[in-house]
């Protein structure tokens, strides 16, 4: 057995093996071929053998279980291969002598930290030389020929979580502490630590130093991180940073490799990880074997990089060969995709998949290809042999958007400003902002405004049933000048102003048909919502269906016009609709009568049997429709139109909503009208809310604090007249009267007075009024 | 209605908000007095047939004005209520029952402690600022500002901040928690709260009315109340897979630590002997002062003449307690290494400690009649301690070297609910490091050892064990009354008396007493936790 092997002999598979009881840490021997298991209540030998581990040894011996037995931490010596050390939770540091002849190992026995040992590291080349740190926050250094410590370090600091000793330099450890603290010390000066820094928030639960590189420390904390440190130079330098996913409960360098470390946790997470350090963000490879969480990992041998071993609470001791590791890498989607500020988009994806000739539709695309300067974080890394990350080259592509186009929120202000929300009779505001919705390109919004119109508007009006009357002559074109006239005819009998809308429309349609064909393409989305609301509308419009125009649905779509956009509601009615037209017209209010009747007379040239939907519907019927698309509105992000339409209907629809919800509408709203800097707009809606928590927004911050101009405290009563200097603090410099109102003043010198004294004094004098010789500057 | 009210604004900084805010309240409370009219027989002990609810507006209107009058933090508007309760304008005045904020502790001594500090000033004014009241609690805190204000940023962050639960669910699971304890006064201010966050005032009626997601609780509220030990995965599992009343682990993380705080701040309360905020029920009375000038109960309260009289006597005889106590800390100190116990020795000191402190003190039997009927907001009253520690129930060992808060614990909070485990690890850390090296008159006194063997001796009645902390220590430092008080306060807070407070430690300053309940409230919150976090750690393992 006795080898000094570079390359282990065993070869070996990964295996494991059932230990008794959780393990809290584990130690390898230095040749490899015995690892030390050691837990609350296990403390164990195992020899590794070729296809399993074999216990050796139980070093748990006597009857009564002692404290000293139950173990935070276990070190085997790399030098002198019988001797180990453990740290026990009751605070006793024990050293073991397998080479005793007796059944009980123990050798020596130091009680002199008070609380819980949290670690023991035998000094690599110095045979005699053992450091513990413990939780009463001391360091101690013992000589194993002695009997006692010979020097106590005090971190002066919390408890202390791990103590390294450097592999390099003979004098040297470092400590980490629950603080976050991380200190150096030189063996010989116990006074006075050599070096501090602060490496985490929180406990720094572990540390390694590398074991080819003199000065980098790797050390793993609370914080879910571990970091590198490069200690050569005078300043303590953070070079690497690994963000894991839980806490690191201990970290270790992989042997050979100068960039890898491994690293398990102490909660949640129950994996090993291999990292690269220089590739921070997915780890190189993982082990998965583990139930519970990993407590203890060693590379089987300091010179082979290809064997980890790893004890877990789970009681099981693994021996994991690195190429049966997962390697998360290859699962990875090497693609990418980020928005700009500006509406910019840009995406990356591995070059083979971007060599396919670009997408119709890429308006104004840039490609960057691999190497260009603006993007060195991607693609100016050279390739490293060492790293044996697999090497994906990406094409970058940004895609600009284009001034104007849908990607901006142009419309979104635009819209902001131009709709009405109050101040004039529902239906114009309707009208209004259904004008302005379909200026911006919007018909979808600018139909909905129209039905919404046509839905709650006073049952006589006649523009209800005249609406209908176009949507007939929409529907099939072939009648259209035909029914057009009749419907005039009808309805020059009528109210006027109505029917100057409608004609118009109808004409802007007839006119505009042509056109409309191009823009179909466009205009999916219109159809997608009344799809959606296609269900409700059954009864309400039940009528005929249509299989004509069903089978040439471009027919229908391509018109702009509102009323037609409300015939393709109502065409794909259920074949039965529940409501066989049972009110017709006719039956309509006594005032209506005449309208109506018109109306279907003219229809009865274009199609058999329509009905309109009855004029004496409570609007109360809608709600329902109304909500469900106010709701699919704000699903859809587009919480502007749920909340102007909600202002809008005001109680008509506002008790179908429930408050919180209204709120949070009106919250998202205003938030993004006061991020796009409307404020007026923002204060508009805010006034006109119902919410309470709304309302009471404009009540917040509306104090104004003001400091007396003569004696420049603050005033603190309500008066004209500062109580401390006993004078008129706002007066105005022309006419020297108090000026209650309107007080405009130059922030230069800080004089002025009533607004339009002050503007009479500027036409014809550039100084201060007050004679103080400044030269006023007013915006 | 008293809530309809701007109150918020006097808990401006700048005084002239505070001065015009404070005239509104004075025109609404006299426009309130004039419409109601004057009483007419002021002697007559029927009320006036008048509108029963203006009247009670008014008078809870008062009554926040007598509140104001006394624990404002800023002296203006503190004048200014005491005025406009001295008025004479024919309506009853309210005055506080009681004096202080605590029965244990007099008045005057608390609130000298804000007229000191400018920090704790400072502190009051933003809890003021944030609450619109300065509780009790608070007030009593105010011995020690570095906890009060880490407490209330917490409270703060608990209460109103971002966070998995909705807010009345929050204030309702505060209720149900102190209810467990049968603590009226946090009970109280909680249903107030969580009937302004706007919360269903059916849920008061009792848990059954509460969704049966809130119910689910019950069975957890009652575990850790009085067992956390016996907390098992299969808890955590049926409450967060029972379809759709089920709860989410962020959500668990918060209901497991408001209710762990809500327990344990019951303990503080009754342990401090908190009394009701001036301005809730019990707090003040409408009825004329009696003759004599005191009334019963102020003579309990310990701020009458005679109380004084009657502790100094007391207090010579037995002097010379602290100096004791301090030679003993002495003496452990330094025959620390002499004498060393054995492993199974340790082992039994601590199951002796284990056992004796299920051991519950049954001698004073004076069971408190909660005003309002806290009883309906958990289910299974009976479940205490009375029925299995007289058995003297085997409670499991815990090793904290196996599940720690600061390893294990913390890493679960902050992963669910972000940040919290933050400010919890402030909280504890500044609770079991506070210290002012003073005992009693002795200044300079390293207290670490006897903070951690309270510490420890309460963790040690959950059943959790520290390896390295040998449990003789316990006995030598905590005396017999001491311990007889923390085992009351840890598992049955709503029995403790005066008399218990007064009989430990009697020559201790207040402040330390109160620096000692923070130390249980604490140390009994974590233990609860830790239980609560292995459960739901198991769970996902």
């Amino acid at each position: 057995m006795e080898k000094l092997t570079r390359v282990s002999t065993i070869s070996g598979r990964t295996m494991f093996c059932h230990l008794d009881a959780p393990a809290n840490a584990i130690s390898v021997c230095r040749d490899a071929t015995q690892v030390v298991v050691a837990g609350r209540n296990i403390f164990k030998i195992y020899g590794l053998e070729e296809d399993g581990f074999v216990e050796r040894l139980n070093l748990r011996v006597g009857r009564k279980p002692s404290l000293n037995f139950s173990c935070a931490d276990v070190m085997w010596h790399q030098m002198e291969e019988n001797l180990l050390a453990t740290a026990a939770t009751n605070g006793a540091v024990v050293t073991w002598n397998l080479a005793r002849p007796c059944r009980n190992k123990q050798e020596q026995l130091f009680t002199e930290h008070k609380r819980t040992v949290n670690k023991v590291c035998f000094h690599p080349t110095e045979v005699n030389m053992l450091l513990s740190g413990s939780q009463d926050g001391f360091m101690k250094c013992f000589d194993l020929r002695k009997k006692e410590s010979v020097s106590t370090f005090s971190g002066q600091s919390e408890s202390v979580r791990d103590v390294q000793f450097s592999i390099k330099d003979y004098f040297t450890f470092a400590a980490s502490f629950e603080n976050g603290n991380v200190q150096l010390w030189d063996i010989r000066r116990p006074d006075r630590y050599e070096r501090m820094f602060t490496a985490h928030t929180g406990p720094v639960f572990c540390c390694d130093w590398h074991p080819e590189d003199r000065g980098w420390l790797a050390t793993g904390g609370r914080d879910k991180m571990v970091k590198v440190w490069d200690m050569s130079t005078s300043r303590v330098k953070e070079i690497y940073c690994v963000q894991t996913i839980a806490s690191v409960a201990r970290v270790k360098w992989r042997p050979e490799r100068r960039y890898h470390l491994a690293t398990c946790s102490m909660m949640v997470d129950h994996n090993i990880y291999v990292w690269d350090v220089r590739r921070p963000f997915i780890p190189f490879a993982t082990f998965e074997e583990h139930k519970d969480v990993t407590t203890g990992i060693v590379w089987r041998h300091q010179h082979d990089p290809y064997f980890l071993l790893s004890g877990s609470k789970d009681s099981t001791l693994y021996q994991h060969m690195f190429k049966d590791a997962s390697r998360p890498v290859d699962r990875a989607n090497p693609e990418g995709l980020c928005f700009g500020l500006f509406g910019d988009l840009a995406f990356a994806a591995k070059e083979s998949l971007m060599s396919a000739p670009p997408s119709v539709g890429d308006v104004g695309r840039k490609t960057y290809p691999g190497g260009d300067r603006r993007y060195p974080i991607f693609f100016f890394k050279k390739p490293d042999v060492t790293e044996q990350f697999e090497q994906v080259s990406s094409a970058l592509s940004v895609f600009e958007s284009e001034a104007g186009s849908s990607v901006g929120m142009d419309w979104f202000i635009n819209t902001a400003q131009s709709y009405l929300l109050s101040g004039k009779p529902f239906g114009e505001l309707c009208e209004h902002n259904a004008q302005v919705a379909k200026r911006l390109n919007r018909p979808q919004e600018s139909t909905t405004w129209t039905m919404l119109r046509i839905m709650f508007s006073e049952p006589a009006n006649p523009s209800l049933s005249s609406n209908h009357n176009l949507n007939k002559s929409g529907n099939l074109p072939l009648v259209n000048s035909f029914s057009m006239k009749e419907m005039s005819a009808a309805l020059s009998e009528r109210n006027k102003e109505n029917r100057q809308d409608n004609l118009h429309s109808l004409e802007t349609n007839l006119n505009n048909n042509d056109e409309n064909e191009e823009t179909e393409g466009s205009e999916g989305q219109a159809e997608y919502l009344f799809g959606d609301a296609e269900l409700d509308d059954d009864d309400l419009y039940s009528m005929e269906h249509d299989n004509q125009a069903a089978e040439e649905p471009e027919y229908l779509l391509p018109q702009e016009a509102f009323p037609l956009r409300h015939e393709i509601i109502d065409h794909p009615s259920a074949p039965e609709p529940v409501q066989e037209r049972p009110e017709s017209p006719h039956v309509s209010g006594s005032e209506t009568e005449s309208t109506c009747l018109t109306s279907t007379e003219s229809f009865s040239l274009i199609s058999v049997s329509q009905l309109l939907f009855s004029p004496h519907l409570p609007p109360k019927f809608f709600c329902p429709i109304v909500k469900e698309m106010l709701c699919y509105y704000a699903e859809q992000g587009d919480v502007q139109m749920a909340v102007s339409v909600l202002i809008v209907l005001g109680d008509r629809i506002r008790k179908e909503i429930d408050e919180l919800t209204q709120e949070h509408w009106y919250m998202s709203y205003i938030d993004l009208l006061q991020r796009f800097e409307l404020w007026n707009v923002s204060n508009e809606v805010i006034k006109l809310s119902t919410c309470g928590a709304i309302m009471c927004l404009n009540q917040t911050s509306t104090t104004l604090h003001i400091n007396c101009s003569n004696c420049k405290r603050p005033m603190s009563n309500k008066g004209w007249i500062c109580d401390r200097c006993h004078q008129c603090a706002s007066v105005c410099a022309v006419c020297h009267h108090v000026v209650k109102g309107l007080f405009v003043w130059c922030q230069g010198c800080s004089h002025g007075g009533h607004l339009e004294h002050v503007m009479e004094w500027l036409k014809h004098s550039k100084h201060c009024p007050a004679g103080c010789g400044h030269l006023c500057e007013y915006t | 209605m008293a809530q309809s009210f701007r109150w918020d604004a006097l808990g401006s900084r700048d005084s002239s908000s505070r001065h015009a805010a404070m005239e509104l309240i004075h025109q609404e409370v006299m426009k309130r007095i004039e419409t109601m009219g004057p009483i007419p027989d002021p002697q007559s002990s029927s009320p006036p047939a008048m509108d029963d609810s203006l009247s009670s507006d008014l008078n809870a209107l008062l009554a926040h004005v007598l509140m104001l009058s006394k624990r404002c933090p800023y002296e203006d508007i503190r004048k200014k209520c005491t005025c406009l309760l001295q008025k004479d304008v024919g309506v009853r005045i309210p005055r506080p029952v009681g004096n202080g904020p605590s029965r244990f502790i007099p008045e005057k001594e608390i609130l000298q402690v804000s007229k000191l500090d400018k920090r704790i000033q400072s502190i009051f004014e933003d809890a003021f600022a944030v609450l619109g009241r300065l509780d009790n609690i608070s007030l009593v805190m105010g011995f020690h500002p570095q906890y009060l204000e880490n407490f209330l940023k917490t409270q703060h962050y608990l209460l109103q901040m971002d966070g998995p639960l909705s807010l009345h669910c929050r204030h309702y699971i505060g209720i149900m928690a102190a209810a467990r304890h049968q603590c009226t006064y946090l009970v109280n201010l909680h249903v107030n709260d969580f009937l302004q966050v706007g919360g269903d005032p059916k849920w008061l009626n009792g848990l059954e009315e509460a969704p049966q997601k809130l119910q689910a609780l019950g069975e957890l509220n009652k575990i850790l109340a009085h067992r956390p030990w016996l907390l098992t995965k299969e808890h955590i599992e049926r409450l967060l897979k029972a379809e759709e009343h089920s709860w989410s682990l962020a959500e668990l993380i918060h209901v497991v630590v408001l209710l762990t705080l809500y327990h344990s701040l019951a303990s503080f309360t009754f342990g401090c002997g908190i009394n009701p905020d001036i301005h809730t029920d019990g707090g003040h009375t409408f009825r004329p002062p009696s003759l004599s000038g005191y009334c019963a109960c102020d003579i309990a309260n310990g701020n009458g003449a005679l109380e004084e009289m009657f502790g100094n006597q007391q207090v010579s005889e037995l002097s010379g307690e602290v100096e004791v106590l301090m030679e003993k800390m002495k003496q452990l100190q330094e025959c620390h290494d002499e004498e060393e116990a054995s492993q199974e020795e340790m082992a039994t000191r601590f199951e002796r400690e284990k056992t004796e402190s299920m051991l519950v003190v049954t001698s004073e039997d004076e069971e408190c009649v909660p005003s309002r009927d806290v009883s309906r907001h958990f289910e299974d009253p009976s479940y205490g301690y009375k029925d299995f520690y007289r058995r003297g129930e085997h409670v499991p060992t815990l090793r904290v070297q196996d599940y720690s808060w600061e390893d294990h614990g913390f890493s679960l909070v902050n992963r669910l609910y972000p940040d919290f485990g933050q400010l919890l690890d402030e909280k504890f850390q500044i609770a079991y490091n506070l210290t002012y090296n003073t005992m009693a008159t002795h200044q300079g006194v390293d207290t670490s050892m006897l903070r951690r063997a309270i510490w420890n001796y309460i963790h040690c009645m959950f059943g959790i064990r520290y390896d390295d902390y040998d449990y003789g220590e316990i006995n030598q430092l905590l005396d017999r009354g001491f311990k007889v008080y923390i085992k009351t306060m840890v598992r049955t807070p709503e029995k403790i008396t005066k008399r218990m407070y007064d009989s430990f430690w009697r020559q201790f300053k207040h402040s330390e007493k109160v620096h000692v309940n923070l130390l249980l409230m604490e140390a009994r919150m974590q233990a609860e936790l830790l239980y609560a976090l292995r459960a739901i750690t198991r769970y996902m393992t």
